[in-house]
């Protein structure tokens, strides 16, 4: 070291060794790159359709005044003022069931999105960034999980679940891990491949030359360049997990004795509210499922918009803005060709 | 070949400070397999500046890398400082990153887009393992170095800095462990012509002020000139000619030196056949003969 800074003395006293370039000061503060992501109305319209559910499902039962174990009524009582989406096949208040319902489901596929997600981008950030024999392995194992059909999978847990004694794994939590431990193939498979394209970079090999060790290298240098890509893989886990437990619930196959949307339209179904008319049975559930799986799909696809710049559709102003810009370099440009013609009859 | 190779080792006794002896490169693809580098031998003496020349595809990177322990070599053995370095692993490996570093090609790919240039550089100085009141003066020093001030520099994201400052920013990271050797692979490739210049100058320095001996890595024969005291010419991962600089540029051996010498643009020549003022420009018609 003792070299270096001798010899940085010297060249200070000479002068910079380099021109300086006229570099912004302090001041000069670039925005933010947050400020610089585009979140355009499909955004908005996602994220607020996302809030409403969820306004739903957590806020709702505290103001409504009747709970989802409360009978108030008999099978299937019409919607009235006092029960605005009358009553199910057991008496309950359909609007007090449906708020446990969503709260539930939206829990278990928080639940079982976020592990199938961890699951998978870590199975995928070691095998796309470490390659080599355990790519080989851990993509096999990938492709095995991948060729089992995931429903017989999820049939079978769901029914030895309910057969366990543990009470832990008869809830919507055991659902819900199951799901999660069947569902990461697709995002491993994917983020193998972003994390094998991001390890090529020079950023990594400059890092293994600062030191770096393989878990840190991963965390800070792999991870960080996935973040959209894995924030987008999760969203969609999000709604296949939702999608998936109302399959099972549907089914018969979910929790017992728990409200799910999925398990809301399992006692619709068996106490025939399609062929009686009692729409107010079936109807909210399949709306809330479509609304939750559409709003997170638009989110996910908005998602999109937001992280890639070439998706992106620029703000009126901003496009007024820039065929301003390009208006003026046009002028500018003509003005220079105009110039040298002076020159060259002056030349000649 | 050997004859001129053998004669360009023979003109420094010293030891080198680095060293390659036969390194092979075979890359597995599908239905074969492709050498990128052929059993290439080349040793590199302290204090001096040797550039690797050859064209896209010529292997001149995948040796680096090799040099560098980021590839692991097929075959061949490197040493530095006389010590078997080719299958270096964990602790040893980054021992020997505080004395090898290297400065990539693109200057903006090089960074972590998610770090300012201060968590970058102190992220690089846990390496040499430092107390953080040496930290900050080191940073400072070899910012400085480069003819950038830490004020101006630590704060700021790659997508903040030009082009020619994020490869001064390189070089200072590299320079902050004190290296002995620095591994430039095109390091001034994607810079513009002026930028390329003072790159090229503070490579220069480092030369003439630290001692550091400097693998420059490029497919432009002409910064090789500029900077090199001695050549190696490279195609399709042989080493075609070796020698000093002088001998090289003046007297190439090797039809393929000869042919990367054509190609290097000739300004004065090319200014001798315009047929109006130097100064007029390219868009203006030249001049009719009789007016």
């Amino acid at each position: 070291m003792t070299n270096i800074s001798s010899n940085a003395v010297t060249a200070e006293a000479e002068g910079p060794l380099v021109p300086t370039d006229p570099t912004p000061g302090p001041k000069a503060k670039a925005k933010p790159a947050w400020m610089n992501l585009n979140f355009g109305p499909r955004l908005w319209v996602s994220l607020g359709i996302i809030v409403v559910i969820a306004l739903l499902a957590f806020v709702g039962p505290l103001l409504y005044p009747y709970g989802p174990d409360e009978k108030v009524g008999s099978l299937y009582d019409a919607p009235s003022a006092a029960h605005w989406l009358g009553t199910e096949n057991f008496g309950y208040d359909v609007v007090a069931v449906l708020m446990a319902s969503t709260r539930n489901s939206l829990i278990n596929g928080l639940l079982a999105g976020t592990l199938a997600t961890v699951i998978g981008v870590g199975i995928g950030v070691v095998a796309g960034y470490i390659g080599g024999w355990l790519e080989e392995l851990l993509m096999g194992i990938t492709n095995i999980v991948l060729a089992i059909p995931s429903i017989v999978i999820l049939i079978l847990i769901s029914m030895s679940l309910q057969s366990t004694d543990i009470p832990f794994f008869k809830g919507i939590v055991g659902l819900a891990l199951v799901i999660g431990i069947t569902s990461w193939p697709w995002t491993a498979r994917a983020v193998r491949a972003q994390a094998s394209s991001v390890s090529t970079r020079e950023h990594i090999d400059v890092a293994k030359l600062s030191g770096a060790r393989t878990p840190g290298i991963l965390i800070r240098d792999v991870l960080p360049y996935l973040a959209s890509y894995v924030v987008m893989a999760w969203v969609l886990q999000l709604a296949s997990a939702i999608l998936a437990e109302s399959t099972l619930s549907m089914l018969g196959l979910g929790p017992s004795g728990t409200n799910s949307l999925g398990m809301q339209l399992h006692w619709a179904l068996a106490f025939q509210s399609v062929a009686t008319g009692a729409w107010w049975a079936f109807l909210p559930p399949t709306i809330v499922l479509t609304l939750i799986s559409f709003g997170l799909l638009y989110l996910q696809s908005s998602l999109d918009e937001v992280f890639n710049p070439r998706l992106r559709r620029g703000k009126k102003k901003n496009l007024a803005a820039a065929a301003k810009r390009r208006e003026e370099a046009a002028r500018k440009l003509e003005e220079e060709m105009k110039a040298p013609a002076g020159v060259t009859e002056v030349i000649v | 070949m050997t004859e001129i190779v053998s004669a360009a080792v023979a003109a420094d006794h010293s030891t080198p400070v680095l060293s390659a002896k036969d390194v092979t490169k075979t890359f597995k693809v599908a239905g074969g397999s492709i050498t990128a580098v052929d059993n290439v031998s080349v040793d590199f003496h302290a204090g001096k500046v040797l550039a690797v020349v050859g064209e896209s595809g010529s292997g001149k990177s995948t040796l680096a890398r090799m040099l560098l322990r980021l590839m692991p070599v097929t075959s061949g053995t490197i040493t530095y400082q006389g010590k078997d370095v080719t299958n270096l692993g964990g602790s040893e490996l980054r021992r020997y990153w505080r004395d090898v570093q290297a400065v990539f090609q693109d200057p903006f790919a090089s960074f972590n887009q998610f770090f300012s240039v201060g968590h970058m550089l102190k992220r690089s100085l846990r390496l040499a393992e430092l107390d953080k009141g040496t930290e900050d003066q080191l940073i400072e020093t070899c910012l400085g170095y480069v003819g950038l001030k830490s004020a101006d520099a630590m704060h700021k994201y790659p997508h903040q800095l030009s082009g020619g400052q994020r490869q001064r920013v390189m070089i200072a990271r590299a320079l902050m462990m004190n290296p002995k050797v620095l591994l430039a692979d095109e390091a001034t490739s994607m810079l513009d012509a002026s930028l390329r210049v003072s790159v090229l100058n503070v490579l220069q320095e480092l030369r003439d002020n630290l001692h550091l001996t400097v693998l420059f890595i490029t497919h432009d024969i002409g910064q090789a000139c500029y900077l090199a005291d001695e050549v190696v010419v490279m195609e399709h991962g042989l080493v075609v000619e070796h020698g000093t600089t002088d001998e090289v540029i003046f007297t190439p051996q090797h039809d393929y030196t000869k042919r990367l010498l054509a190609d290097v643009p000739d300004l004065q020549g090319s200014l001798k056949t315009r047929s109006w003022e130097p100064g007029a420009p390219a868009h203006v018609p030249p001049p009719a003969k009789d007016s």
